[in-house]
């Protein structure tokens, strides 16, 4: 059940709404991530936007005083404490029925709120997830990027449809705000406090859902250093969560998160470790064997040889095509759920090469993380 | 408490059932061509032979020329290389490849054979190199000789290697191993009447070649001189 089947299409359910945006120097982006939220297609009477300074060192409480006259943006400012620790003064300040967050380097459309709470109308939801873009992407680190946030806005929604969403997005997730006195407020959750909090949910039975059409645009980092860093964390916090929540996993209770899901992802962390180790070998393997050839056999040029006979057709080689296969039509899927638009990107490419290439080493490092017991740091 | 949905476990299951059997079907089929194409080879290799000697018993010395056109030393070789690969990637068809290669032994011999009588009797001289090797058992060296071995085919094109696998099954190649006094140290090359057992570099093999061959060397090397300058007067 993706609960849509709930939703009644009259629109006008436009329940008091407060959005959290905490922000850690953030003096670049906060403008436009603001603007975007005034410009919502909502009531402007239901809806607050808490803008909450984390104790930023930067010029963010500037740009921040400039919105204060803004009848429904409410400032305000800590000591730093860490994101949860934003969020969870959000939550405690508000009021409102439903309560959503928004990175402050993201931005949402226009439309996005309107069809999440659409989604709430089901008693039975507790949390809203949106689709997730990278907005403008102009270079190969972001493009990558942008073409595996359409894959897990596919992913998102396959998740929804059985029931296992176990991370709901720091950009633009909903919740119905009496799920935080049942299950309690945000937790520092090794970093990852968003998967946290939707594992807790799940874990409590809660249900989470999926509004594909609500899209929410983030920036994504621009150089592989950055990227680096943000996936060490991220998958260091996956693994570490999953470590919190061992109960969970291969528990007949937790449905198809517990018996598929969780075991899988947690697999494939390690599977591609040792696909990774696996062509590394074999690549200065063929190295060695060229070395060897010029060593004992001289140099020569010889000409690449094309016979159809040498192609490699071992059964997993044909898998290995038939998942690239699916990987682009998914990616491609992922964009058609989200905007409602057919349109092939070649970032997909990139996605299949570059990304295979650079993963591996955040993976290595997160598992070094997680055996070790050490946290990644966000910045 | 979710209720377990087995009926979509099993329809999940057969799904990925499907792809990987036609993933291993398709691999299966090809493997399957692949032999279709050696065997054919192998026939085209086999009938040319055949009419070589059979040209040559027919004719004796006449036949030099017919017989040095009509024999392709290139497919003999094209034979070799896709029975090797198809070894190394054989999968379900592995006895099969033993059989072809037992079959590919035997027209080595043959064409070795015959290029010996058509450099006695003709005027063309070739030279001779044998080369064992062991697939079934370790030998780090003999990739070595492989390689080294390539090298003196690239500047002496004269000169025609035939390889063996030393643990191949076949009396053909046991009778050979026994001519040549060929130890179990792989790997072993015979130039000329001269047995090598274990790797020598490419030098010390070269130096052997020209001890044995000291005119088809020579004749090779001013051959490729003499092409090389031709190439170099064209570009100009």
């Amino acid at each position: 059940m993706d609960g849509s089947d709930d939703e009644k299409k009259d629109g006008d359910y436009f329940p008091f709404v407060d959005i959290i945006v905490p922000i850690f120097n953030e003096e670049t982006t906060i403008s436009k991530t603001l603007h975007s939220l005034l410009a919502l297609d909502y009531p402007k009477d239901k809806y607050n936007i808490f803008a909450i300074n984390d104790g930023s060192t930067d010029n963010t409480l500037e740009v921040l005083k400039k919105f204060e006259d803004k009848k429904n943006i409410i400032v305000l400012s800590k000591e730093n404490g860490g994101k949860h620790t934003a969020l969870n003064l959000g939550i405690q300040t508000s009021k409102a029925e439903f309560i959503g967050c928004l990175d402050a380097d993201s931005f949402v459309d226009r439309e996005a709120l309107k069809l999440i709470v659409q989604r709430f109308r089901n008693e039975n939801v507790m949390a809203v997830t949106p689709s997730v873009v990278i907005d403008d992407a102009n270079n190969i680190i972001r493009k990558t990027q942008k073409a595996e946030y359409q894959y897990g806005n596919f992913v998102r929604k396959a998740f929804c449809a059985i029931g296992a969403i176990h991370i709901a997005p720091g950009p633009f997730s909903f919740y119905r705000k009496s799920v935080f006195e049942k299950v309690g407020m945000y937790r520092k959750a090794h970093n990852t406090e968003d998967m946290e909090m939707a594992m807790r949910l799940q874990k409590n039975g809660y249900k989470i859902v999926n509004e594909p059409r609500a899209l929410v645009y983030t920036v994504g980092p621009n150089s592989i250093k950055k990227l680096y860093k943000q996936r060490v964390r991220w998958v260091s916090g996956f693994l570490a969560n999953l470590i919190d929540y061992k109960g969970m996993v291969f528990n007949k209770k937790y449905g198809d998160l517990g018996l598929i899901v969780l075991p899988f992802a947690a697999f494939g962390v390690f599977l591609s470790f040792f696909v990774f180790i696996k062509g590394v070998v074999s690549l200065f393997n063929s190295l060695w064997m060229e070395f060897e050839k010029i060593y004992f056999g001289g140099f020569y040029f010889h000409a690449p040889n094309f016979d159809w006979f040498y192609f490699d057709t071992s059964a997993v080689s044909i898998l290995g095509l038939s998942l690239i296969a699916v990987t682009i039509f998914t990616v491609w899927l992922g964009h058609k759920i989200s905007t409602g638009k057919w349109h092939f990107s070649f970032e997909v490419i990139y996605f299949l090469t570059v990304y295979i290439i650079i993963s591996p080493f955040w993976i290595t490092k997160a598992i070094y993380n997680t055996v070790t017991t050490k946290d990644a740091s966000w910045r | 408490m979710k209720k377990t949905d087995w009926k979509k476990y099993l329809l999940v299951f057969l799904i990925t059932g499907t792809i990987f059997v036609t993933a291993i079907y398709i691999s299966n089929a090809i493997n399957s061509k692949r032999i279709t194409e050696i065997k054919s080879i192998q026939d085209t290799v086999s009938t040319d032979i055949l009419s070589s000697e059979t040209q040559f018993s027919l004719l004796s010395e006449l036949s030099c020329k017919e017989a040095g056109n009509s024999l392709l030393s290139s497919e003999i070789s094209d034979l070799g290389e896709k029975i090797s690969y198809s070894e190394n990637n054989s999968g379900s068809n592995a006895s099969e490849i033993i059989q072809l290669k037992k079959y590919y032994s035997l027209l080595e011999i043959k064409d070795y054979l015959l290029m010996r009588q058509v450099s006695d009797k003709c005027g063309k001289k070739f030279m001779f190199a044998l080369y064992f090797y062991d697939q079934g058992t370790k030998c780090p060296e003999c990739d070595k000789a492989s390689y080294a071995l390539t090298y003196l085919r690239q500047k002496y094109p004269d000169l025609r290697v035939y390889s063996f696998d030393y643990g191949l099954d076949l009396s053909a190649i046991s009778t050979i191993i026994q001519i040549f006094d060929i130890k179990n140290n792989l790997p072993a090359i015979v130039i000329g009447d001269k047995t090598i057992n274990g790797f020598q570099e490419k030098e010390v093999l070269e130096k052997i070649l020209t001890e044995q061959y000291p005119a088809e060397t020579k004749a090779d090397l001013k051959a490729a001189s003499v092409a090389s300058s031709t190439a170099t007067s064209t570009k100009k």
